[in-house]
């Protein structure tokens, strides 16, 4: 069995046009393997987001190929590539980008309700997956009532509850203090190692690094370090708050 | 509640401002367009009120008669030929015509004459309330409507006035007879009609034929017409669309009515799209992430629907609230406004269809979202 659920090969992307185009991505190798959390580090405008877009079917590459869960994301129209993203992705964003008039159950069952799963069994998983990153006491909460890093938490609840094969987070840590963020780095590691799923986490944050089993470096849209195996940091201390 | 149900509807109240707008858009509009359409329905049963109670099967008229209130005459002579033909019952004269009323203060309205038959099923005063029809027979005597009690100068059965100089007695009552025109209807016998009105022995306004219950209506009628000549031969199915037709169309008033709801159609579609498009505006991250999320277009259009659809059903029912009082208020009114069942439900499918059609500019601006755009906030 292929364990990369993530595959890109060859991928080059340009932004904008004429004496604004910028070459974004310039022939990117990169695979993510279920079971294994990778660090995208590198400077601002190295393509790091760009990379993280192609990666999460919202841009498509100029040439290259992108392959989620073994679909070809190549000449797939919008429609496709939200199919995509629905049925294998998860999104982990930095500032949380959840429903203000929402409770935190009903945030994390819209991941659901996008993909047919509707009424009690939804809320019920949905409820179930709050307490899993230990939220169990705030379900009824709204986003406004609760801190940073509990909002983040509720963010990565919404992007496991429908069991995606991959987890892409986007400095999950940029706007949380050092303890919240080693708490979000705690649960997106055990996503990677107890659930089997790949992990990617785009950041600039040096202090999530033992967190990862690979660390990849871009610059100017090339991938300067080739990923290398790390020994995994043990994730068995449960991420409860 | 369903999810999309419950993120539509906090969608729309969580400014409630917006929401305010939105209704009082909505509102205003349907209120608007009931009360013009509620309008053309009274003013189109009002112009057809002495057809609707004549129940006669047939009108003769004089060619190209336009209403009930056209000033041509025939000749009385046809009654007698039809009167005797096969298949027909009886045939009575009717005559009509404007007159002076002179009220015991000397001022002088004018009103509508209508000779009354006395005969089953032909032209009699209708809704009587008090008094005695029969009556209108014997002597000078009228029957009058309540309504127009003020006007004429009188106070009920017994209350006295003057037609063309010659005395009359109020001996009937009716209620709710009231002419679009503002003219009061008054109800005489024939021979006083023709002496209110000046029309000739030999002439009359239109004849009223009933034609027997087993007659073959449709030979009965093809008989009637080759026999009639020149007049017209219509039925009272035909005749209340001409009428109406000509009220309300050929005198240009039914289509300002329409135009008025058109223009409440209008205002509430401009004023529900722009909030609306407002509305998505404000929540464009939130459709973004839904859409980063995996979310269908046709998911974010459902919202975008949910919403519009929220915005009409309670739009609607404070509207249709309104539209009662203002039923109730106007009932007793020259012209009053007539909300009928269907009115309501073409009222209703028409609000959600000006909502739902509001939402298309909401729905264009989040067709261009960027999914992308949610990780650059």
């Amino acid at each position: 069995m292929n364990d990369y659920v993530v595959e890109a090969k060859s991928v080059e992307k340009k932004l904008g046009r004429g004496a604004g185009e910028v070459h974004a991505l310039r022939g990117i190798d990169l695979s993510l393997r279920r079971g294994e959390l990778t660090l995208l580090m590198g400077p601002s405008g190295s393509g790091k987001t760009t990379l993280l877009l192609v990666l999460g079917c919202m841009l498509t590459p100029n040439s290259g190929s992108v392959t989620i869960c073994g679909t070809p994301t190549a000449d797939a129209d919008k429609e496709a590539l939200a199919r995509i993203r629905r049925e294998h992705i998860g999104f982990v964003f930095q500032s949380y980008h959840l429903f203000p008039t929402l409770t935190a159950t009903q945030n994390v069952q819209l991941a659901l309700d996008i993909r047919g799963e509707h009424g009690r069994r939804a809320a019920e998983k949905s409820r179930e997956a709050l307490a899993m990153v230990g939220l169990e006491q705030k379900v009824d909460s709204l986003p406004g009532g609760l801190s940073g890093g509990e909002q983040q938490r509720v963010a990565i609840a919404r992007a496991l509850v429908a069991n995606p094969s991959v987890v892409l987070a986007d400095e999950p840590t940029g706007a949380l203090d050092g303890k919240n963020g080693q708490s979000i780095m705690r649960i997106l590691a055990e996503t990677a190692h107890e659930r089997e799923r790949a992990v990617l986490v785009v950041t600039h944050d040096p202090r999530v690094v033992p967190y990862a089993d690979r660390i990849v470096e871009i610059e100017d849209g090339l991938i300067v370090q080739e990923p290398t195996d790390r020994p995994r940091m043990p994730t068995a201390v449960p991420f409860r708050a | 509640m369903s999810l999309v149900l419950t993120l539509a509807s906090r969608n729309l109240f969580h400014d409630r401002l917006r929401f305010v707008a939105t209704m009082v858009g909505i509102v205003f509009s349907v209120v608007l367009v009931m009360i013009q359409m509620g309008l053309f329905l009274g003013f189109g049963r009002m112009v057809t009120t002495m057809i609707d109670n004549a129940s006669a099967d047939l009108w003769i008229l004089p060619k190209g008669a336009k209403c009930f209130e056209d000033p041509s005459l025939l000749d009385v002579k046809l009654r007698d030929r039809v009167a005797t033909m096969e298949g027909v019952s009886w045939a009575a004269p009717l005559v009509i015509g404007f007159s002076d009323w002179r009220l015991e203060s000397g001022e002088v309205t004018p009103v509508f004459i209508v000779s009354a038959d006395l005969r089953d099923g032909s032209l009699q005063p209708f809704n009587v309330v008090d008094g005695n029809v029969p009556a209108l027979t014997q002597g000078a005597n009228v029957a009058v409507d309540r309504s127009y009690f003020e006007r004429l100068g009188v106070s009920g059965v017994g209350s006295t006035a003057e037609i063309r100089g010659r005395k009359v007695r109020v001996v009937a009552v009716t209620d709710g007879i009231r002419s679009f025109a503002t003219t009061p209807y008054v109800f005489v016998d024939l021979k006083n009609a023709r002496n209110y009105t000046g029309t000739p022995r030999d002439r009359a306004s239109s004849v009223l034929v009933r034609l027997k219950d087993d007659a073959d209506r449709e030979k009965a009628l093809s008989a009637i017409r080759a026999e009639v000549g020149d007049a017209e031969v219509l039925t009272s199915d035909d005749f209340r669309s001409r009428s109406r037709s000509f009220w309300l169309f050929g005198t240009g008033a039914g289509a300002a009515l329409f135009a008025g709801a058109l223009l409440g159609v209008i205002v509430g579609t401009v004023i529900v799209a722009q909030t609306l498009y407002s509305s998505t505006k404000d929540h464009l991250n939130e459709f973004a992430t839904l859409r980063a999320m995996g979310s269908s277009n046709a998911y974010i259009y459902t919202v975008i629907i949910y919403q519009a659809l929220i915005n009409a059903v309670i739009g609607f029912a404070i509207a249709a609230g309104i539209g009662s009082i203002v039923v109730q208020m106007t009932a007793k009114s020259a012209l009053p406004i007539v909300i009928t069942p269907w009115l309501m439900a073409a009222l209703f499918a028409l609000t959600v269809v000006m909502c739902v059609a509001s939402g298309i500019g909401a729905i264009i601006r989040v067709v261009r979202i960027d999914p992308a755009t949610v990780f650059m906030r």
